[in-house]
């Protein structure tokens, strides 16, 4: 004899990785720390905007980076030639960072470091589009790239990532001359779904806009530092 | 494939509700919901269910998901659209940008349909 019943549950499926990132965002806090999570498709330029950043900022900041990577080291080897912590996190199959991953990174970096001292930890996602823009990693603040190359209807085509971005870098603008893309199209099919994301075209290879990109970071860092 | 996580989530919570009740009731259903404007593909998802629920408590269950549309709400216009998905997110009447979404981005288990033997002895299954 069976009877059947019915139980409302009403649980958002990411609920452990939210608890997860809220547990992360805590300890940044306590320690005064500003958190990005950067996140781009692979290619558009994550680590050579990351290697700028680090040489024009380090006088000023003390920063850590956390780099995602499927399988190797190379992005963590580039980043560690500007004698900053970098905490490496091979994701294996996964094509994202999740908040437990990062929180695996966090407290090694506790462990070694005293996080108290740092103003700045710069997450380095894995290179995708779409599985990023949904796993919050304890984050503050979320900075998307998009490399001119990848063209204008990028942002409608990948919506989710695009809409929560909180800064968006037009990425490889030295490049703008050889190509047919038009900026304004990519502003304004983000502008779309996002109208208050920050925008910066930048070339980590030429230096346009880079002082723009380090101004944002100083108006981002917590002030109780 | 974060439909694998996604997977992952949903048959820990369920578990932890399976566990939770007095006696392991049998599960036959999972309502999920899951918007338009998430990157979840329901096809992926009901994919990944049946290889992960393979020799479970939720061998032989069944996953039905509910898609949500994306709508949003324009200000200047006060009223509902439906921006269309990798075309055009900004109001149709107005050309406002897309601010405030109403549904779209739900990813939830909403309901479980079980039922409960009424025999005492009831074998619990483990995972």
């Amino acid at each position: 004899m069976h009877q059947t019943f019915d139980a409302a549950l009403e649980i958002n499926l990411l609920h452990a990785n939210q608890e997860g990132a809220d547990h992360n965002r805590a300890h940044f806090d306590e320690w005064g720390i500003t958190c990005f999570n950067i996140m781009s498709s692979p290619g558009a330029g994550k680590t050579a905007l990351l290697e700028r950043t680090l040489a024009a900022l380090t006088n000023e900041f003390k920063i850590a980076v956390i780099e995602g990577d499927m399988t190797t080291e190379l992005d963590a080897d580039r980043l560690r030639q500007y004698h900053v912590p970098v905490i490496a996190i091979n994701t294996g199959r996964s094509c994202h960072l999740d908040s437990k991953m990062v929180s695996g990174g966090i407290h090694r970096f506790a462990h070694e470091y005293n996080p108290s001292e740092f103003d700045l930890v710069l997450v380095e996602n894995v290179g995708n589009l779409v599985c990023p823009a949904e796993f919050e990693v304890g984050e503050h603040t979320k900075i998307a790239l998009l490399s001119i190359t990848e063209g204008e209807d990028k942002p409608l085509k990948y919506p989710v990532m695009f809409q929560a971005a909180d800064c968006l870098l037009i990425t490889k603008m030295d490049l703008a001359p050889h190509l047919d893309v038009d900026v304004n199209q990519i502003v304004a099919n983000v502008r779309q779904m996002n109208p208050h994301v920050k925008i910066i075209s930048v070339s980590a290879k030429t230096g346009e806009g880079l002082n723009v990109w380090f101004d944002w970071i100083r108006s981002q860092i917590q002030p109780n530092h | 494939m974060h439909e694998t996580d996604m997977t992952k989530a949903l048959i820990l919570t369920v578990r932890d509700w399976w566990e939770s009740q007095p006696k392991p009731p049998e599960i036959s259903h999972i309502h999920l919901i899951v918007g338009q404007f998430t990157c979840v593909e329901p096809a992926s998802l009901q994919f990944a269910f049946e290889v992960q629920t393979r020799n479970t408590f939720l061998e032989g269950a069944t996953l039905l998901i509910r898609e949500t549309p994306l709508i949003a709400f324009c200000h200047c216009c006060q009223q509902d659209y439906h921006p269309e998905i990798g075309v055009q997110y900004a109001c149709p009447t107005c050309r406002s940008p897309m601010e405030d979404i109403r549904s779209g981005r739900e990813l939830k288990i909403d309901r479980i349909e079980y039922a409960v033997s009424e025999k005492p002895e009831y074998n619990k299954v483990t995972v």
